[in-house]
């Protein structure tokens, strides 16, 4: 037997993570996976909106839209914008539900791919949410006075201003968006290379040799990781959700 | 078989590669130390929290998991720059 078959954990390089597919209307898995995020999303909240009359919600449709409707309206805007910011509730709900559908094929047998793990997707959704709460910003204050709201905090002596103002510049309007795809890719990403290298280290460890002992083990953290893996995309949807609301909150009421 | 060709190559004295494994490690576990100190205090100070007042519970651990995912993204920077650095 090739003593080598043992070191077959082989991380893919970085730039695999940046191929779009054979030009632009080429299909790709995580094309598949976006198109079934969308169906299932929309799917939801036809099917459970169908009886919205009815005294009882009945059905496993509508009692999981009204769940994800009162979720996202008691945890997320309640908590962070409060009345305020309930126009925002179906946009909201949208990119929870969205963003949950997309990372939870990390777990579905045939598929095992998150979509999110490739940052095409992330990088849209924290631009959408910056041209939002700028939008909103600058809706309600003006530009000068958003910019100022902004820029410097409340409390500090002028001559620290110009240490300050750059700081919060870079923090508010750079790190804000790209922290947003970076938390969620790389959460995806680094879920998905865990069960990859698990599972390669289970299948090559499957043969007739001493070391197939080890391999009970290396199963035993692969199941335990993909129960890890459902906690992380619910949690990264909801954080990504919830961060979406206190940007919009924080442009909407600006600290006094 | 990476780690077969970095012992190959470092046999035949090109240390290129050897050394972006290296830099790599560094980068990474450089960049985990900072959020996991982080990650215990948040969550420690929730503890507390929700054992001086039980009734506040859920919102302490809603407030919990925010600061654990704000300080879990730096670790995750330093994780996506270890792959994005090329030999």
């Amino acid at each position: 037997m090739n003593p080598l078959a043992l070191l077959a954990i082989d991380v893919p390089p970085i730039s695999q993570v940046t191929i779009w597919g054979n030009g632009p209307l080429g299909l790709n898995k995580t094309i598949v996976i976006y198109g079934f995020a969308t169906l299932a999303t929309i799917v939801v909240f036809l099917l459970g909106t169908r009886k919205k009359e009815a005294l009882v919600p009945a059905g496993i449709f509508q009692n999981t839209a009204e769940s994800g409707v009162a979720f996202v309206r008691n945890q997320v805007i309640m908590q962070t914008m409060g009345t305020d910011g309930l126009p925002y509730l179906p946009y909201l709900t949208a990119l929870f539900f969205f963003i949950f559908f997309s990372n939870i094929t990390e777990i579905i047998p045939a598929v095992q791919f998150p979509a999110n793990a490739r940052f095409a997707m992330p990088m849209t959704l924290a631009l959408a949410t910056w041209v939002i709460f700028n939008v909103v910003g600058v809706a309600r204050q003006g530009f000068g006075h958003y910019m100022k709201n902004s820029l410097v905090p409340p409390g500090v002596p002028a001559a620290l201003l110009v240490l300050v103002v750059p700081i919060e510049f870079i923090s508010t309007f750079i790190v804000r968006p790209f922290s947003l795809m970076v938390r969620l890719f790389a959460n995806m990403l680094a879920g998905h290379l865990i069960l990859v290298t698990f599972s390669v280290i289970t299948a090559a460890l499957w043969a007739p040799k001493i070391t197939v002992i080890i391999a009970p083990f290396s199963f035993a953290l692969l199941v335990a990781m993909t129960g890890f893996e459902i906690l992380v995309s619910f949690l990264q949807a909801f954080i990504f959700t919830i961060l979406t609301a206190v940007y919009i909150g924080g442009a909407m009421h600006p600290e006094h | 078989m990476a780690l077969l060709h970095l012992l190959l190559a470092a046999a035949a004295g090109d240390n290129n590669k050897g050394l972006t494994a290296i830099g790599r490690g560094i980068v990474y576990g450089g960049a985990a130390i900072g959020p996991g100190i982080g990650i215990g205090l948040v969550v420690g100070n929730a503890i507390t929290a929700m054992a001086r007042q039980p009734e506040s519970a859920g919102t302490v651990r809603t407030t919990m998991f925010l600061g654990i995912a704000f300080t879990e993204a730096l670790a995750l920077f330093g994780f996506v720059l270890a792959f994005i650095i090329s030999g």
